[in-house]
């Protein structure tokens, strides 16, 4: 079959990879930090209602880190196995940025992880705090460097091209690309946001099946407090980011505007079927003027339009049109969602709290004056955080097709002389793995969060270890 | 054997493959001992199985990091042999990459997942580790037949494969020797007495292939004097094994010493038949197509990692040792607290 070559197929393979991978950073790079905050809290109050959700949260903690770990050195493997034009051509540039998330990063949090999950009981107090502390920030750090080489093929700067290989020539002008500092805000803030909607859907799960715990209670407030709070952030970067997105590949934000023609007064589309073929939009419904009024904050801006992206011989040097232009609808979508429900659910529980708690014992928010609807509707949004996650990533990485590197190489240059079947068979049998495990990780969580409603979480642990070693209990039995 | 120490475009390369093959022996023998409790998995009880998954529980993630850090390595400072040896271990290294993620979510899983699905996750857990050590025997296999695809080179594939499988279950079983007590430990003695010839076979058929296959690693192991300054790799060698074969033999030992001696003697074999493994085939990264020096990336580049690396691997080591240092003494069942 033609139309699927090895090209395409290890794309498909990439992009099932990446998009499983990216699942679980989502969820372990803000994790760590609302766990270091559960056991700072627990360190500071001694109320066991902390060290309960810690517990609670540090299993899908463990969970998600494993499958983060597995797949990201799925990934590492793959550059060899599917694509060796890449580091064959930018290796010089890469290299050290991928060597540098492994030694100062990879490393930390897979050594202290250990001791976040099992040590508990086993180290001082301060030694398992800042385990926690350094497994939430190796994860934020290995982010860090993801963020940077992803970023750097986005917007490539400091390197210099001898013969087709890129040397580097300015490491602080790679580090500090342009587009970084936006994709890294704009991705850690995703990563809160995903985890306070999952830890508000799942203690509102708890609280459906009828667990009336402290525990789920505060894991709900908190969840939604940090929700109600990132989301205006996210959006404000998210616009900045658009912004330098505008400067640096307009052909982008052009499909994802939908916007074919230059000129001034773009409208903004709400909906669209873009039609690449006829090169134009189906079914539009229109708000005139208002994508130019955001692009340069006034009706008569300029914005580019795809047109300008195709070369005299009939080249098109922009991406695909309708994924970029619906998996950023579904992005803003889904980010609009979370603000409304988010602000709904604090006001309601602010308005209500008189009527349910003691505001003078600190509580200024109710889960108990919260209709039975909210909780309804934030169950599903526990993974919107992962759609909003993916269907961003999808905007940016298949906005910069038909570049690998922006202007650099393209992705076609960096493929693998394998045969099309033997990518084809791996790729299905990466799908059938990922898609069990996918559904294996989900009825976990499921499962965890039914058992701790029981109240059945485990056997009741000795608080009074908190901060002494016990390791003479693990010396051999006479 | 050594580079010239004044050329950085000669002795970076040297580095860094020195660098990249300390990562692979540390993961060998790291990630060797948990994969081996994996392949062990399915000869012990369901009590016995929550102890081994104890005595591995906080190092594994650790341990498994050093082979991110030695393709990393190879990515890095060879790119060329990177995709060169990658694309034509495509379809071992996908059934490793399969295998190590089974495992390392069965893992999780079978701490946390409904009690009924427990045997499921331990037989996947048993499933990943054995794919993953399989899968890097016979890479090991083709890579030491310099990645020829022949019938030959599978069917001695298939042999290393089997080889280093037993091999990895043998040191696992050390592992559990030092991390078990009572009836399991006993069990563990025998484990390493049944899976001794896998190590045995294993690097003798090793020694024997690779000057068989090139004519280059023959002269180097057989030429006067350098053979006398070789000798005493063989030679220890055969101590070491004749030594693991007689403990293994009478323990476990009274009030349980020694305990660790089996892992350490074992740790030492390995990496001997490891060294003359990578002296066999220096300078060549590829073997007998492509050296470090022609397979290096960018001298400054290469500069910016290995300044980050001295100053980085010995904290890493450290922590390392904390970790063991912490988690020391006979493992418990594992428990998230």
């Amino acid at each position: 079959m033609e139309a699927l070559d090895a090209l395409i197929l290890s794309r498909i393979q990439f992009a099932a990879n990446i998009s499983f991978h990216i699942l679980f950073p989502t969820i372990t790079i803000a994790l760590g930090w609302v766990l270091l905050f559960f056991r700072v809290r627990f360190a500071q109050t001694g109320d066991e209602k902390w060290m309960n959700i810690y517990r609670f949260w540090v299993k899908v903690f463990a969970l998600s880190f494993a499958m983060g770990v597995v797949s990201g050195i799925t990934m590492s493997f793959q550059f060899g196995t599917n694509w060796p034009g890449f580091m064959e051509t930018v290796g010089n540039i890469a290299g050290p940025l991928l060597a540098y998330e492994v030694l100062t990063a990879f490393f930390l949090e897979a050594a202290f992880v250990g001791i976040m999950l099992f040590g508990f009981s086993r180290v001082p107090a301060w030694l398992h705090m800042l385990a926690t502390f350094l497994v939430a920030f190796g994860t934020t750090v290995s982010a860090f460097w993801i963020i940077v080489l992803n970023s750097w093929m986005h917007t490539p700067q400091g390197f210099e091209m001898v013969d087709g290989v890129a040397f580097a020539t300015d490491w602080w002008a790679i580090i500090f690309n342009p587009s970084m500092p936006y994709r890294f805000a704009h991705m850690l803030l995703a990563s809160g946001l995903t985890v306070a909607f999952l830890i508000a859907g799942v203690s509102a799960f708890r609280w459906l099946i009828g667990d009336r715990s402290r525990d789920a209670r505060t894991a709900l407030k908190v969840g939604v407090t940090i929700g109600a709070c990132l989301i205006p952030v996210q959006i404000y970067m998210g616009d900045m980011h658009g912004l330098n997105t505008l400067e640096h590949q307009p052909q982008k934000i052009a499909a994802m505007e939908g916007i074919w023609e230059t000129g001034p007064n773009q409208p903004l589309l709400l909906f669209a079927i873009p039609d690449e073929a006829a090169r134009e939009n189906r079914f539009e419904v229109a708000i005139p003027n208002l994508a130019s009024i955001i692009l340069t904050h006034h009706a008569g801006g300029v914005v580019q339009g795809l047109n300008d992206f195709v070369a005299e011989d009939g080249t098109v040097m922009h991406p695909p049109v309708l994924p970029v232009f619906w998996s950023f609808r579904t992005m803003i979508g889904t980010g609009v969602a979370m603000l409304l429900l988010s602000w709904a659910t604090v006001f309601m529980m602010w308005k209500r709290r008189r009527m349910h708690v003691d505001p003078a014992a600190g509580h200024w928010l109710a889960v108990e004056g919260l209709p039975k609807p909210f909780f309804w509707a934030l169950v599903p949004m526990a993974f919107s955080g992962w759609v909003a996650t993916l269907a961003g990533w999808y905007t940016t990485e298949i906005g910069r097709q038909p570049w690998l590197v922006q202007g650099v190489m393209t992705t076609e240059m960096a493929v693998a002389d394998v045969p099309a079947p033997m990518v084809a068979g791996t790729l299905i049998g990466y799908l059938v793995v990922y898609g069990l495990l996918l559904f294996a990780y989900i009825s976990v969580i499921v499962y965890l969060a039914r058992k701790a409603a029981r109240g059945d979480d485990g056997r009741a642990i000795d608080m009074s270890h908190s901060g002494k070693a016990q390791v003479a209990m693990l010396q051999p039995a006479e | 054997m050594f580079p010239d120490f004044a050329n950085p475009a000669e002795w970076l390369p040297w580095a860094f493959a020195s660098l990249m093959g300390f990562s692979i022996l540390v993961y060998v023998v790291l990630d060797g001992f948990d994969l081996g409790v994996g392949i062990l998995f399915p000869f012990a009880g369901d009590v016995e199985k929550d102890r081994m998954i104890g005595s591995i529980g906080p190092f594994w993630d650790a341990n498994e990091t050093w082979l991110v850090l030695a393709v990393g390595l190879l990515l890095v400072a060879f790119p060329t042999a990177h995709g060169m040896i990658l694309t034509a271990l495509y379809l071992p290294v996908f059934l490793m990459l399969i295998g190590l993620i089974l495992r390392g979510v069965a893992f999780e899983f079978r701490a946390k997942a409904h009690a009924k699905h427990k045997a499921l996750w331990n037989n996947l857990f048993f499933v990943g580790s054995t794919m993953t050590a399989l899968s890097q025997g016979f890479m090991l296999g083709l890579y030491i037949m310099g990645l020829e695809q022949t019938w030959a080179t599978y069917a001695f594939a298939g042999l290393t494969a089997v080889f280093l499988t037993v091999g990895y279950s043998f040191i696992g079983a050390t592992w559990l020797i030092h991390k078990t007590e009572g009836m399991l430990q006993i069990r563990a003695v025998r484990w390493a007495r049944e899976s001794l010839w896998g190590v045995i076979l294993g690097i003798g058929a090793v020694s024997l292939a690779t000057p068989l296959v090139s004519v280059r690693i023959f002269d180097r192991w057989l030429q006067f004097p350098e053979a006398l300054w070789l000798a005493p790799i063989p030679i220890i060698s055969g101590l070491l094994v004749a030594w693991l074969w007689r403990m293994v033999r009478q323990m476990p030992f009274a009030g349980d010493v020694r305990s660790w001696q089996p892992f350490a003697v074992a740790t030492g074999l390995f990496s001997l038949a490891y060294v003359g493994l990578a002296y066999s085939f220096y300078p060549y990264v590829v073997p007998e197509r492509l050296t470090i020096y022609e397979a290096a990336a960018a001298p400054e580049s290469l500069l910016i990692i290995l300044v980050g690396a001295c100053f980085v691997v010995p904290v890493i080591a450290g922590y390392s040792v904390l970790a063991y240092v912490i988690f020391r003494g006979k493992a418990t069942e594992l428990r998230y607290d």
